[in-house]
């Protein structure tokens, strides 16, 4: 891989599912690059596939045809244990509902992704509590879920995705859940993370103001991207 | 925080559920502890039984007696070493419910042949020459508070002496143990002679006579030739081992073992049933979690393990507790109990066959919902397609 080799690369990709008998076609023949140190904000109307696409770019789907390159290789041929390992080392996901596990506290929330490698405990603490200073969330680390607001849950979430250092984040309606000025915050965390930390960061989104955040809009309509230069 | 943190963590996240799983587990272990216990109990003859001692007693069963006569032509048989002719009793103290288990021997040929009961010297030479006198096990003589030296009435529900009266007084001049641990000391035995002579009926007569060979070797032969010396005589005889004979013995009852292993089977089903219904709908409803799991690189084989882990861990939780309490019960039975049922013991064997079963009831109940969480499709568990 060279400095010039896009993060994602994504070749003639094509999603159909079978609804009954019934085919349907969420995107066909797509091309896209997505270059190091992005910030994409995806929009569409419901249905457009935006969500799908992400779940490709993350290796948690697989596309009809077409290929899903990630630094020049491609991850859609690969098995599920090769691709749960590249989720491990490379993807941090944030979701809509934060999907924080219940019985665990936020710092054992954070710490999860690092369970996945080899590291010490003493050097698995020392990171997740970086992770937690980064989000501004760490006076809440020995808190369970059900004792955060949303903010803060998606905080925990977002230093859960960054822990283990990943290259790129992907995160689905990441303030859809919350109000407005919760989501500028945890926006301008994604911002600072992707600018000062060089982060890619791709983020499914309905709300135009929360796009603006990012450093291009991509509109995917009736199979189709339409591309908005921001900042 | 490792594996075993989330294991914990997801088991016990509707803590009363768990218990409740839990308190199942352990009834089932709790049963399958106290029946153990049981049926060693009832095993123990079996089990104590010496290979080179024969058990003589007439072909139709050991309630019909042999004549006294067959004593003497026993004893002249090749290959026999010392022949001790006993009856059966029966018997009570005080109380019917009190019963005894008791017999009228022949009291030098009965320690001859068995040299496990360790008695004092002087209570040994006491009792042979006392015809009154009686022998005492450890166990019965605690649990009535007899010593030597007492004079204890010996009531009868199936003997009556000639001038009516059902009891036989009896001198306590020992009483013996066992030194090992192996050997029964729950029983009695007192003069055959004092016995027979004052009896109304059935006199002259003895229910088995348990003898030792001079080689076990030579069982087979011995057996052959005493069963051939009574053949077509009107108390044809049938001779087996000490441990065949207790094993009939036991059989009056019913296959004990069969009949423990099916509560213990009927248990075992039920809760089995139970936990793993309710393993597989706990499991299901963390499937958006397992999801997110998967999501963040946790393979499915690690998911499978960690899964199995939780109903292994349930398994060996509620099982080790209900084999604790099982053991608890049993040592306070087994002492209560220790002149009626000797041998009532939590074995080594009986406790490592329920650590096996906690592991297989630990893999049976988890596979299926560790193969569904292995199984749970991403996309489709955080309901994006």
């Amino acid at each position: 891989m060279t400095d010039a080799t896009p993060l994602y690369e994504l070749k003639g990709l094509s999603k159909r599912y079978m609804r009954g008998r019934e085919a349907t076609t969420i995107f066909d023949q797509l091309d896209m690059t997505i270059s190091h140190g992005d910030f994409i904000a995806v929009m569409g109307p419901s249905g457009s596939g935006k969500t799908t696409l992400l779940n490709l770019l993350g290796g948690i789907d697989a596309p009809s045809s077409g290929e899903v390159r990630f630094e020049g290789a491609r991850i859609d041929n690969l098995g599920q244990g090769q691709l749960a390992k590249w989720r491990a080392a490379n993807v941090g996901f944030i979701f809509q509902f934060y999907n924080l596990m219940p019985t665990l506290t936020a710092a054992q929330n954070v710490e999860m992704p690092l369970l996945l490698t080899k590291l010490s405990a003493g050097e698995r603490k020392k990171r997740v509590k970086t992770a937690l200073d980064i989000v501004g969330i760490s006076d809440r680390a020995g808190h369970r879920p059900r004792q955060l607001s949303g903010g803060q849950q998606q905080r925990v979430a977002i230093a859960r995705a960054i822990v283990a250092d990943p290259k790129v984040l992907l995160a689905d309606e990441p303030t859809g859940d919350l109000d407005r000025a919760t989501a500028d915050e945890i926006l301008q965390t994604l911002q600072l993370l992707n600018k000062d930390m060089g982060k890619t960061i791709i983020m499914v989104t309905h709300d135009p103001a929360a796009a603006k955040y990012a450093r291009r809009e991509l509109h995917l309509d009736k199979g189709r991207f339409v591309e908005k230069e921001l900042a | 925080m490792n594996d075993l943190t989330l294991v914990r963590k997801n088991l016990f996240r509707k803590k009363l559920r768990a218990v409740l799983l839990m308190v199942s587990i352990l009834i089932a272990f709790l049963i399958f502890g106290v029946l153990g216990a049981v049926q060693n109990a009832f095993s123990f003859g079996v089990n104590t039984a010496a290979q080179e001692r024969l058990v003589t007693v007439n072909r139709v069963n050991f309630t019909v007696p042999l004549p006294y006569a067959y004593w003497g032509r026993i004893q002249q048989v090749d290959g026999v070493r010392d022949v001790a002719p006993a009856s059966w009793f029966g018997g009570y103290y005080q109380q019917p419910q009190n019963f005894i288990q008791a017999f009228a021997v022949d009291p030098a040929s009965y320690l001859a042949v068995y040299p496990e009961m360790v008695v004092p010297a002087d209570q040994r030479a006491a009792f042979i020459e006392g015809r009154t006198c009686a022998l005492a096990g450890r166990a019965l003589a605690t649990q009535y508070g007899w010593s030597v030296g007492d004079r204890i009435p010996l009531m009868s529900n199936i003997w009556r002496q000639t001038d009516g009266s059902e009891a036989w007084d009896l001198d306590i001049c020992g009483v013996f143990d066992d030194l090992e641990g192996t050997y029964p000391t729950n029983y009695l035995i007192f003069h055959y002679d004092y016995f027979n002579e004052s009896l109304a009926y059935g006199r002259d007569s003895f229910h088995w006579m348990t003898l030792t060979t001079v080689d076990p070797a030579r069982n087979d032969e011995v057996s052959q030739a005493i069963d051939e010396l009574f053949a077509n005589s009107r108390a044809e005889t049938a001779t087996s081992t000490e441990a065949a004979f207790n094993a009939a013995f036991m059989e009056q009852f019913g296959n004990i073992g069969l009949i423990l292993g099916l509560v213990v089977s009927a248990a075992f089903a039920t809760i089995l049933m139970i936990v793993g219904t309710t393993m597989v709908m706990a499991v299901n409803e963390r499937t958006k979690e397992i999801a997110v799991m998967k999501t963040l690189g946790f393979p499915a084989p690690r998911i499978f393990r960690m899964v199995l882990g939780e109903s292994l861990l349930l398994s060996l939780l509620g099982g080790l507790i209900g084999l604790g309490l099982a053991w608890l019960a049993v040592s306070g039975a087994g002492a209560a109990m220790a002149g009626v049922m000797p041998g009532i013991a939590l074995t080594t064997p009986t406790m490592l066959t329920a650590l096996g079963l906690m592991l297989v009831f630990g893999l049976v109940t988890g596979l299926l919902p560790a193969m569904n969480a292995m199984r749970v499709r991403i996309a489709l568990a955080l309901g994006k397609i």
